[in-house]
């Protein structure tokens, strides 16, 4: 599903260049659900900037799905996060005037889906991730696990190839987060690809292959045994 | 731009957002208000303009005499000249049929005319039927002046509306007899002269009666002429010109005058002046035009400006509608959207103000400069075209600073 080869990304800091990643080769096959470790400043963010296309590489080759992703413009990177890619954020990031089910139609809307076909898939969308009894509610209305919820059943409703987690229990509590990760694996129980980047150790292990990351290096890509969440709720 | 969503995002940050609207909203109603009453304002100034120039036919050409200042073929300057009827006949014969109106003129200038107990002091004026289009005269009452009565040399006269007020009070004046110098002379109409009472103080009869009874003799006073309308301005000055020339040389000629002695003999041109009214009249438009446009302007600056900190304060909403998939061109779009339709609807709610206080106060305004201040359709119709162009140029900046946010700064935690 994701292939990467020898990828570089530097930053330009005042006169000093930052090397950030140095050389990841890095695969990701169809069904996976993979955390990425690694402590500030490991290039793990970075990493999933360039794989989310909000960042480009320096060089180095990436291919999602059989597409290179390679000198993309901002019309083409738009059209390609949409059909190939789910995001969930460590802030939720949801459009706080929006109802939840407005939300998650979001990606629909700029899939130039006619509204009713959009909104009754959104609900169902929200019925997976359990919060369909809270579709008119706005964010501010929810807590930080159904904002979470919320954001998920965004992240899905374009049906994606990968669904990209940026430290997505950073803002909960751990029951919370147990529920959560529980959802992930339910939904990657289902076959989709999921990247989970992440820094807390109980979350990677819930994942099924853990790759650590330091100084712009992977270190260490080992599959895991698999802890089930539910087991914590 | 027709999409539900995209309406109700624009009512969901408008009602979000109350207080910054109604402010956008009232500093662009404000500069559509003032551009739409200053227009308003230039507008009852041209009127007022124009009527200052419509006591007389604007292009109207007048021949007045003089005493000669030049000597010429042997005599000595300080001769007077006097038009006689062989003047205008001489005119009418070679010119006549480039002619729209014609008429001499044997003017008394004040004369005693009263009925039963009322008088006044009157200018009296002997002229041909044409007279009453080259006054820019029209009848209220009644009729003008004939031919039958220039023929028959009849004692029938045409009263202003001032004389028929100051003699005849609320009587109806046509067909009453007023007395002038002994004589008695029956109304046959009342005239009206947008030049106002001065102009409203006369008595027009035919010049073969004025001539014979106010022993004229075969005196004119002066002539008037219009040549036809042109649909070019310039044309008709072209026109009228070369008419002037040449019937200014002809009648030196006729009268032994030196050809450049124009006190001699003066030819008028209103059709001249009447290029200065048209210059004033640019003038005044492009001046209200300017100044409201600037005051305009400056609303679009204050939408402009509230645009952007929109923009900046929603940076972290674009970079999320970017990340799932928005296209740059689609946030363009919102931004815009947005801000032609605040634009709008408060330049409708300045212009219908404005349209309202012009329609119910204006004719209120009665000075010697400024008549019945209004706006056109075709005025309001640009104004509102220029609020759409102003809206999309306010919105168009911010807009576009909005969809070069890059999503990966938006998102960033703060």
């Amino acid at each position: 599903m994701i292939e990467i080869k020898d990828l570089h990304k530097s930053y330009q800091i005042g006169k000093n260049s930052l090397h950030v990643l140095k050389g990841i080769n890095f695969n990701v096959k169809e069904g996976e659900l993979v955390s990425i470790m690694g402590s500030s400043g490991s290039g793990k963010s970075t990493l999933l900037n360039i794989l989310g296309m909000l960042d480009e590489a320096d060089s180095g080759s990436y291919t999602l799905d059989g597409v290179p992703i390679k000198n993309l413009n901002e019309k083409i990177a738009a059209r390609y996060r949409n059909k190939f890619l789910g995001f969930i954020f460590q802030s939720f990031n949801l459009i706080n005037y929006k109802s939840a089910l407005d939300n998650v139609a979001l990606p629909l809307y700029y899939q130039g889906m006619k509204r009713s076909e959009r909104m009754e898939r959104s609900m169902s969308y929200l019925e997976k991730v359990g919060l369909a009894d809270w579709a008119s509610h706005k964010p501010n209305e929810l807590s930080g696990g159904q904002k979470q919820r919320v954001a998920i059943a965004r992240a899905l409703a374009s049906d994606p190839k990968v669904l990209l987690a940026d430290e997505l229990t950073g803002a909960l509590d751990s029951k919370t987060s147990y529920e959560i990760m529980d959802l992930i694996q339910q939904i990657n129980d289902e076959g989709k690809t999921i990247l989970v980047v992440t820094h807390e150790e109980d979350i990677a292990q819930m994942t099924k292959r853990i790759v650590n990351l330091k100084d712009g290096v992977i270190i260490d890509d080992s599959p895991t045994k698999q802890v089930r969440a539910i087991q914590h709720v | 731009m027709f999409s539900i969503e995209r309406w109700q995002e624009v009512f969901e940050t408008i009602s979000k957002n109350k207080l910054r609207t109604f402010l956008t909203g009232v500093s662009v109603a404000s500069g559509i208000f003032i551009l739409v009453i200053l227009l308003g304002v230039g507008k009852g100034m041209q009127n007022g303009v124009e009527e200052q120039f419509e006591q007389d036919a604007t292009n109207r050409i007048s021949i007045y005499t003089g005493v000669t200042k030049v000597e010429y073929k042997g005599m000595n300057p300080g001769r007077r000249i006097q038009l006689k009827n062989d003047d205008y006949q001489f005119i009418d014969e070679n010119f006549g049929e480039n002619l729209e109106y014609q008429s001499s003129v044997y003017r008394i200038w004040g004369s005693l005319a009263s009925y039963k107990n009322n008088s006044g002091n009157y200018r009296i004026e002997g002229v041909y039927p044409d007279n009453q289009f080259l006054e820019n005269a029209s009848i209220i009452q009644g009729r003008f002046i004939n031919q039958n009565d220039l023929k028959n040399k009849e004692k029938h006269i045409a009263i202003g509306r001032k004389v028929r007020d100051d003699l005849f009070k609320d009587e109806d004046p046509v067909g009453k007899l007023v007395e002038i110098s002994n004589l008695k002379f029956k109304v046959v109409g009342v005239y009206t002269d947008p030049g106002g009472e001065r102009e409203e103080t006369r008595l027009f009869l035919p010049i073969t009666t004025a001539q014979s009874v106010f022993g004229g003799g075969n005196n004119i006073s002066y002539l008037a002429f219009t040549l036809p309308k042109e649909d070019d301005y310039e044309v008709a000055l072209k026109k009228s010109n070369a008419f002037v020339n040449e019937v200014s040389t002809n009648l030196k000629a006729k009268h032994t005058v030196a050809p450049n002695d124009d006190s001699a003999i003066s030819i008028n041109n209103s059709l001249e002046n009447a290029k200065q009214f048209y210059d004033l009249n640019n003038i005044i438009r492009l001046f209200f035009w300017g100044v409201g446009v600037m005051t305009l302007l400056a609303g679009i600056v204050g939408v402009s400006n509230i645009m952007l900190i929109i923009v900046k304060e929603r940076t972290k909403e674009i970079g999320i509608r970017k990340a799932i998939g928005a296209q740059p061109m689609s946030i363009v779009g919102m931004v815009l959207h947005e801000s032609i339709f605040v634009t709008t609807i408060s330049g409708f709610f300045g212009l219908i103000f404005a349209l309202f206080l012009l329609e119910f106060v204006g004719p209120f305004i009665e000075s010697e400069f400024i008549t019945n201040p209004s706006v056109d359709f075709n005025v309001a119709i640009s104004t509102v075209i220029l609020l759409v162009i102003s809206g999309a140029v306010a919105g168009f900046f911010p807009a576009w600073r909005g969809a070069r946010i890059k999503p990966i700064d938006a998102l960033r935690d703060e």
